[in-house]
């Protein structure tokens, strides 16, 4: 089974350090297969390397996250695998 | 690291490194073998499962389960690191040499890219997987390596952080330039030496 | 519960009230100055730095109604995790904790956004469906709600008492328990794993249910996901908080 595999609303906290809205409510459309849903509906694998949300629909990585938190505070965004996002 | 706040009391479960010269700079020792992934366990048929060496070769070389399991193998024992601080030491792995896969391989370039089921990749020079440094590992304490290791068939690049040796890795692309993989591509360390604690870009 | 869009940022909370509940879980109360409320379902991380810097974080959902104003959150001890002993055996009335939160929009109800509700939990997977329960109650709301809620044990139901006496005052709150390894003697509830048969007895028919929630280990959770689906709820209005194979 998949340890790190959860809910997208367990990427929340990460997000919350780079976005000031609240994302696990943002619809997000997959670039691979067009599915559309809020970002807490997708899959979630949090671990201390990274974070990547999955479509729920096809495993494509919609959003990855890195984040260095010794010495400098950086934190990479790869939003590639989304075809938009929708925020009320 | 934090604003300096202590958890009073906190130990956490790891043991201390304090002078062992087998860890580098900033690694703590565990006790378990922590699982860290950024996507599903892939859960190939070994029926379908294959291995290549493909890319920039005059000729690309493919083997099945069956024929890569009858391959030569070594039995290794090596410290493992991983870029979120923990390592291993002695771990004991059985797995082919990416030496004897390269065998007559006749290319020009000097570059790799590991790719696997799942769609994770890692990058190489050719020259940090030769020469006795990699294997294509399929057993891990002496056990058939459990999918969420990596199995059944493993990178294992153990000079390098632990991200370089690629779970469920098919094969290895030869490229002319070389190409960022998964991590590569979002902040880690294009080498990736621990003993430089080269763990993210400009370090 | 509007605010000035910022970065999350962590906070440090203190502990303010320890209570033991079944035997491995224990209620933590936080007060976090300036914590500007949650909405039930939300949760915290919590993050722990020993002397040599070292650095363990960890997810807990608020189990109090955001109407409470402290902060609960609720520990089951795993024997060998690395965080939950220490919540559970160390940690004082008193002491400091870093904090940030609330975290998650998505999994998370406002009574006024009505019902019904089938909340269904696994062990600790009842923290997030406690702040809903109790916010519910704390704000006179008469949503039909329905939980379905696994536990090892009679001994090991948490907040037993309190669900007990809320259903008791409520009818339009109804809770099943089920025991998966032992019940008492005399026992007439499920004493099984939540299956579809269960479900199916249980839970609102697809067309009366607006939401359901699901939240334990994640093998649970996405069993009684997929069974929900199954029984013809649309996949959108099932959400699901996994906590990872072991729970907490």
């Amino acid at each position: 089974m998949d340890e790190n595999r959860l809910d997208g609303n367990a990427a929340a906290g990460i997000l919350a350090e780079i976005f000031t809205f609240e994302i696990t409510t943002a619809r997000a459309a997959c670039v691979r297969c067009g599915a559309a849903g809020e970002i807490g509906a997708q899959i979630a694998y949090v671990s201390e390397i990274g974070t990547v949300v999955r479509c729920a629909a096809c495993d494509n990585a919609l959003i990855r996250v890195a984040h260095q938190d010794d010495g400098p505070q950086r934190y990479w965004v790869d939003l590639k695998g989304v075809e938009y996002l929708q925020l009320e | 690291m934090g604003g300096g706040f202590i958890s009073r009391g906190f130990r956490g479960k790891r043991r201390h490194a304090q002078g062992d010269l087998r860890i580098p700079p900033g690694q703590y020792l565990v006790e378990g073998f922590p699982v860290l992934s950024a996507g599903p366990t892939p859960r190939t048929p070994l029926g379908e499962w294959d291995f290549t060496i493909e890319g920039e070769v005059d000729e690309p070389r493919r083997w099945s389960w069956e024929e890569f399991c009858a391959l030569p193998s070594e039995e290794i024992t090596r410290d493992i690191h991983c870029v979120t601080k923990w390592s291993k030491l002695g771990t004991t792995w059985e797995g082919v040499s990416v030496d004897l896969l390269l065998e007559g391989v006749d290319t020009a370039v000097e570059y790799m890219v590991a790719f696997c089921d799942g769609g994770y990749t890692s990058n190489l020079p050719l020259e940090e997987v030769t020469g006795g440094k990699a294997w294509i590992a399929l057993t891990y304490e002496g056990e058939p390596l459990s999918p969420e290791h990596g199995g059944p068939a493993r990178l294992l690049v153990p000079h390098l952080y632990l991200w370089k040796s690629a779970k469920w890795v098919r094969g290895l692309r030869l490229t002319a330039e070389d190409e960022p993989g998964f991590w590569e591509s979002l902040g880690y360390h294009n080498h990736g030496d621990p003993w430089r604690e080269q763990r993210y870009w400009g370090d | 519960m509007t605010d000035t869009p910022r970065k999350l940022a962590w906070r440090i909370g203190e502990v303010v009230e320890i209570s033991p509940d079944t035997p491995r879980t224990k209620s933590l109360f936080l007060e976090v100055p300036g914590w500007e409320g949650h909405r039930a379902g939300q949760h915290i991380d919590v993050r722990l730095t020993a002397e040599d810097g070292y650095q363990a974080q960890r997810s807990y959902s608020i189990a109090s109604a955001p109407e409470d104003g402290r902060v609960e959150l609720l520990i089951e001890r795993l024997d060998d995790g690395e965080v939950s002993p220490y919540l559970t055996d160390e940690l004082r009335v008193g002491d400091r904790m870093e904090l940030r939160g609330p975290i998650g929009g998505w999994f998370a109800w406002e009574a006024r956004e009505g019902g019904p509700l089938l909340l269904v939990a696994g062990g600790s997977g009842i923290a997030p469906l406690m702040a809903m329960i109790r916010h519910r109650q704390a704000t006179g709301n008469d949503t039909p709600v329905r939980l379905l809620f696994s536990s090892r044990s009679y001994e090991d139901v948490i907040f037993r008492e309190e669900l007990e006496r809320l259903a008791a005052e409520d009818e339009s709150l109804e809770i099943t328990h089920t025991l998966t390894r032992s019940a008492p003697p005399g026992w007439k509830g499920y004493d099984r794993r939540i299956d579809e048969g269960m479900l199916g007895e249980v839970a609102f028919s697809p067309e009366e249910m607006h939401l359901a929630f699901v939240c334990g280990p994640t093998p649970l959770v996405e069993a009684v996901a997929t069974t929900l689906v199954g029984l013809g709820h649309e996949p959108v209005r099932v959400k699901t908080e996994r906590f990872g194979p072991t729970g907490g």
